[in-house]
């Protein structure tokens, strides 16, 4: 095996870790980053998007529609669930941690009882392709450049167009926006609902590579929380940088150790990262630019 | 004098000196425990000897499990002083529970059961789960991490726990003669054991260690009582309520946070060690994410800013919880949530404190007529 190959699998390694992290994370990023809600059924959100999606594409859609439907229908549950649990909890953070995992323990085991164990999914699309002695999985490379789009998309909404630059003044400065005539209310229930729907378009990109049951939403939730603490408050300033960081360092620790040692690695560089960048990676980034 | 008839504060006030004994024996009541006067003692003793009578009237199979919702109550009080009277949400409280109840197993099953080892293992573990608990909160406290901040750092130390312990399967993951055997747990260590004349007395689950249980809860419960109500426990309530007015006031705030939280893990600790001790197992999935929530939910659901609310509260909901379990087990999950919810929105400060609130009022208004 030559350098070039095994230079080329270890950059596979880390694209692919990387996407996981950004799509994973970004609907957690609108929430938790920007709103500060701890949303513990961020992975049912994702669960969600995943079985329509798949439920979509066997009835005949094609997968691409089929995605944007889950992402939609997340969306929409998203914002119901605002209107009816968490819109009482915006000024008590803390009980909004218990509510969330209830609203996951009722969404988790209720589709277990109404959907059984498992779901027939979807094969994975496209094929792979052979570069050197291994060969990669096309769909992943597409996840890659899902992830980059992704947050094209994010940092065109926020920062030109008018539900961007509304949306931000409500996060940073709810009472001069209210003052200012904007409907605060509306812009958390919207906000909410965008995170809902990054969640469900992240489980529907990710239904064809994944098992389809009830509780695979929880393969989401740990990696989410990491990447959106490390990173802070912004996500193209925070969660880019930090879905690259930890993707590197999972990437290479999975290589070395094994995954449980991967996943260990992400956990002890959250605990650090909170300790010396309490405002994560935004925070200096933002300290740096000034 | 014992706890019966004592003085009230107020009562007990005017003389200038008292006793040391008496001083602390005032604090079983006060401004952070619900329940003072007669009434609420009788009702204490009622319960006391209710529980103690309990095992004549069943069988051991439910004495056992009757053993092991007692042994939970410890990691539940310990989280209702961090979070409830602290305010600091703890998520990793299951990481001091497994650290204690792992080392409980290393420790017997290395040097067995004899002469009372297992007492000293136990008290040697549960000092283990708070020096860690101290370790992190030093870490954190110190380092100005606040709010579900604690509560991430406290969950990724309990995963990285329970993830590393996940896969010491291979025969070189051992401590001496006890292999940590993986994501399957380590198993067969000794139960407590009493070194008594003519054979030591092992308790399984069953009366004998239900009773020592019993003993410990009220034990725990009473000395919680008083701690809450002394200057420490004031202090950490002025803390919960407003850091910077307690700092201005000249408390080192972080001092304060960092004994609390390993008060707590000493007792989720204890809760570890008594859990090893009563099944004779003890796996990785004890401190893993599921495991990790459920101590929140009691605390939650029965009330944090009261001692008497959190104990009652979580064995009301593990006992609820398992009737629903082998009533319907698929549904009680979906229960669980639900309740969680509606706990949360309608009940913020959890069920067994607004009950609680309800029946003081209701004799309060007696006693005005």
């Amino acid at each position: 095996m030559d350098f070039a190959t095994s230079a080329f699998s270890f950059l596979y390694q880390f694209g692919d870790a990387f996407a996981f992290l950004v799509i994973a994370s970004a609907g957690l990023a609108v929430i938790f980053g920007m709103m500060g809600v701890i949303n513990l059924a961020h992975g049912e959100f994702i669960m969600c998007g995943a079985y329509v999606t798949v439920w979509a594409a066997r009835a005949g859609a094609p997968l691409p529609l089929a995605i944007f439907v889950g992402a939609l229908v997340a969306g929409a549950v998203g914002m119901l669930l605002e209107r009816v649990v968490i819109r009482r909890l915006y000024h008590r953070p803390l009980d909004s941690i218990v509510a969330t995992w209830g609203v996951s323990l009722i969404a988790t085991q209720g589709v277990l009882i109404l959907l059984g164990s498992t779901m027939q999914g979807v094969g994975t699309p496209l094929g792979s392709v052979a570069i050197g002695a291994f060969s990669y999985s096309v769909y992943r490379l597409v996840l890659m450049a899902a992830a980059i789009g992704l947050l094209l998309a994010l940092y065109l909404l926020f920062y030109r167009t008018r539900y961007g630059v509304i949306a931000r003044a409500t996060i940073e400065a709810p009472g001069t926006a209210r003052a200012l005539g904007v409907d605060t209310a509306r812009v958390y229930s919207l906000t909410f609902g965008l995170g809902a729907f990054l969640a469900g378009l992240c489980g529907g990109l990710y239904a064809p590579t994944m098992t389809m049951v009830p509780t695979m939403g929880a393969t989401f939730i740990v990696e989410s929380f990491v990447t959106v603490v490390v990173g802070g408050a912004d996500i193209f300033l925070g969660a880019a940088p930090a879905a690259a960081i930890l993707a590197a360092i999972r990437a290479s620790l999975t290589a070395w150790q094994g995954q449980l040692f991967g996943q260990i690695g992400l956990l002890v560089a959250v605990i650090v990262v909170i300790r010396v960048l309490p405002g994560g990676l935004s925070g200096v980034l933002r300290r740096v630019r000034r | 004098m014992t706890v019966f008839d004592k003085p009230t504060l107020a009562e007990a006030a005017p003389v200038a000196r008292r006793s040391r004994t008496a001083i602390w024996l005032a604090r079983l009541e006060g401004p952070q425990t619900m329940g003072r006067g007669p009434r609420f003692w009788a009702a204490v003793a009622v319960a006391v000897v209710t529980a103690a009578a309990y095992p004549l009237f069943v069988d051991g199979w439910t004495v056992g499990n009757a053993a092991y919702f007692l042994v939970w109550t410890f990691m539940a009080m310990g989280l209702g002083v961090v979070w409830g009277y602290g305010g600091a949400l703890s998520f990793g409280q299951t990481a001091f529970f497994g650290v204690a109840g792992y080392a409980y197993g290393v420790l017997t099953i290395n040097f067995g059961a004899a002469y009372g080892f297992t007492l000293f293992a136990a008290v040697l573990s549960v000092a283990i789960g708070a020096l860690l608990a101290a370790v992190i909160g030093y870490f954190m406290f110190y380092g100005r991490i606040q709010g579900v901040f604690v509560g991430i750092v406290t969950l990724s130390v309990t995963l990285v726990l329970s993830t590393f312990m996940a896969q010491t399967a291979g025969p070189e993951w051992a401590i001496g003669a006890a292999r940590l055997n993986g994501f399957n747990g380590m198993s067969g260590m000794p139960p407590l054991t009493i070194p008594w004349l003519g054979g030591d007395i092992a308790l399984f689950a069953d009366r004998p260690l239900y009773y020592l249980l019993l003993a410990l809860v009220v034990l725990t419960y009473l000395g919680l009582r008083m701690l809450l109500n002394a200057p420490f426990g004031n202090v950490l309530v002025a803390i919960r309520e407003n850091p910077q007015r307690a700092e201005m006031l000249g408390y080192d705030v972080r001092l304060y946070q960092v004994l609390a939280f390993t008060l707590g893990g000493g007792l989720a600790g204890l809760s570890g060690v008594l859990y090893t001790a009563w099944g004779q197992y003890i796996t990785p999935s004890s401190m893993g994410l599921t495991a990790a929530a459920l101590p929140i939910v009691w605390v939650a659901v029965g009330g944090r800013m009261d001692i008497t609310a959190t104990l009652l509260g979580t064995l009301l909901v593990l006992s609820v919880f398992q009737a629903l379990t082998i009533y319907g087990s698929q549904y009680a999950l979906v229960a669980m949530g639900a309740l969680l919810l509606l706990t949360v929105l309608l009940t913020p400060d959890g069920v067994v404190a607004a009950a609680m609130r309800r029946v003081g009022r209701a004799f309060a208004g007696r006693r005005r007529r």
